[in-house]
């Protein structure tokens, strides 16, 4: 009896190792490849010229590199403020409230709703009556996505502050809208800072929301009123055409973009750590 | 003066928290909207009908809706048990430095885009799918395999979380009585973090179902039911990726806004149902 159980203890320590081994495994190739296909593509003329036809020496991903921050940008600029303004209701009014609590639901179901119905709905509101595919519609698109992950933080963030903090605050008479974005918001500024980090790497690697949205532009472009390239929606057009050089420029977006998104996370990460401290 | 800015600053913050619910609820409405004619045409039968063809103007959701489910049934199938695996691992077995830097790496992969395991999928993975299965590797198997590789390091990260709410002297108090590692964690560890482990996977589902990128390079994009697991199929998103902006007809869009809607409601119930249901529990044990 005694042995059988150390007999299956061995098999099922040995099989989750091995799972750990697999796992990494998969870390190890997909990193290998990006970096080898990556590396491989990377030359100067990328960060210089813009889309070109295939064959043309002189092409690149200027206009994706700048259409994917403008559009991320962008939809921070919308989305960060109305995320934490919500997040600050829900724990500094709404706290335990039934109707706090149902939009901490809601929200926690937006966050992870399929990105291309989120897409398909921005088409309907905004891209269908505008009548063609504009950068506006994009950004309205990641800012959907992206609000509810800076609400659930700014909500957790805002709930980890002192309730003395606060009292502090109103023993000296501050009104409650002082308290909150003097005192409140000063204590818990490197939470919050850190959760639109990771949304904002979050919303920037995003592809399906864009398809209908911002769509698509080979070339530079500066005007939010017109179909804007992305580095995401690039990659999937080159990689999936017959192209040699197009297929590289498609690895070359792909180590630019992991490689940002992994920095934004290894960053936020370094303030995660330096606050629990 | 005072009380009049406090009074618009609730209510400034109370509106734009009442926001989330508004965009809720007007996606809906929208897509039903939009949705109209095929529904109108095609009633509930849409989802058994089996033949989607934009040529005839003949719209049945069957095939993507099959393809989605069972994309993600293969999906769940090989990532649960690794994902598991790998959350005993780190959570019971490794070294504590182990424990940190393979923890890490695991939560980073969670944080590549989906494009990139696409297109990794369809250069690297496709190929050895092909040598090892036959067919010639686009199709609903090397869909569901993505898939697994996409949402593994998500369900190992939310599941080791859990699993290491579990208090130390519990664990102690079993070790003490002469269990094994693998008695601790079949009777003290996974009860304890049972609910959030089903949550995590049932929100890693919701994940899978709602994926685009990373199928739509791999799984075909062809309107069948496949008879082989190997056969090129399609998925409501990957249908949506690829038609939307190419369709013509009316009812061609209504019938694409109807399956978005469907999509919408499915993923919905699924991450309703594990926040609801299970991952409730696990914010009030901490």
């Amino acid at each position: 009896m005694k042995e059988h159980r150390i007999l299956i203890n061995k098999i099922i320590l040995t099989l989750s190792t091995l799972a750990a081994i697999l796992g990494l495994g998969f870390l190890i190739w997909i990193l290998f490849v990006l970096v080898k296909n990556g590396l491989g593509a990377m030359n100067l003329n990328i960060f210089m010229y813009d889309g070109a036809p295939p064959g043309v020496a002189e092409s690149g991903l200027r206009h994706a590199m700048v259409g994917q921050l403008m559009l991320a940008v962008g939809a921070t600029v919308i989305g960060v403020p109305i995320g934490i303004l919500a997040g600050t209701y829900l724990s500094e009014f709404g706290q335990n409230s039934k109707l706090a609590n149902f939009i901490r639901d809601i929200s926690d179901i937006m966050m992870s709703a399929p990105s291309i119905v989120i897409g398909t709905f921005v088409y309907a509101i905004m891209v269908a009556p505008m009548g063609y595919f504009n950068g506006y519609a994009g950004i309205v698109a990641l800012a959907i996505m992206m609000i509810p992950i800076v609400l659930r933080t700014t909500d957790d963030m805002l709930s980890l502050v002192p309730n003395t903090l606060r009292e502090a605050a109103i023993a000296l008479g501050a009104p409650k809208y002082k308290m909150i974005t003097q005192v409140v918001y000063r204590s818990a500024k490197v939470g919050i800072f850190t959760g639109i980090l990771l949304s904002f790497a979050r919303i920037a690697g995003e592809t399906a929301p864009l398809l209908f949205t911002s769509f698509n532009n080979n070339f530079f472009n500066l005007n939010f009123n017109e179909p804007i390239g992305s580095l995401t929606v690039t990659m999937f057009s080159y990689a999936t055409s017959p192209y040699e050089d197009w297929q590289k420029l498609g690895w070359a977006a792909a180590f630019i973009l992991a490689m940002f998104i992994l920095g934004l996370n290894i960053v936020s990460r370094f303030f995660i750590n330096r606050k629990r401290k | 003066m005072k009380y009049m800015m406090d009074t618009l600053f609730e209510n400034l913050t109370r509106f734009l928290a009442l926001l989330v619910l508004v965009v809720l609820v007007a996606v809906f409405v929208v897509l039903y909207n939009n949705a109209e004619p095929a529904i109108e045409k095609y009633g509930l039968s849409f989802v058994t009908n089996e033949k989607w063809a934009p040529n005839m103007n003949i719209f049945g959701g069957f095939p993507a809706i099959l393809g989605s489910v069972l994309s993600t049934l293969i999906a769940m199938l090989l990532a649960t048990p690794i994902a598991i695996g790998i959350a005993i691992f780190l959570s019971e077995i490794a070294p504590a430095k182990l424990k940190t830097s393979f923890g890490v790496s695991i939560e980073l992969l969670a944080a590549i885009p989906s494009v990139i395991y696409g297109m990794w999928g369809l250069f690297y993975f496709a190929p050895v799918v092909r040598e090892i299965f036959g067919g010639n590797g686009i199709g609903l198997l090397t869909g569901g395999f993505i898939l697994a590789v996409m949402i593994f390091p998500f369900i190992a990260a939310i599941t080791r979380d859990s699993m290491n709410t579990t208090p130390d002297i519990l664990k102690e108090s079993a070790y003490a009585l002469g269990a094994t590692k693998w008695d601790v964690i079949k009777d003290v560890v996974i009860p304890y973090a049972k609910a959030g482990v089903i949550g995590s996977v049932i929100l890693a589902l919701g994940r899978a179902i709602g994926e685009t990128m990373a199928v739509t390079f791999v799984i075909g994009n062809v309107h069948q039911i496949p008879s082989l697991i190997t056969d090129a199929t399609t998925s409501i998103p990957v249908t949506l990726a690829n038609e939307f902006n190419e369709a013509e007809s009316k009812l061609h869009y209504a019938s694409l806004f109807y399956l978005a809607l469907l999509l919408f409601a499915i993923s919905f119930i699924v991450i309703a149902f594990a926040k609801f249901y299970f991952l409730r529990k696990v914010r009030k044990a901490k």
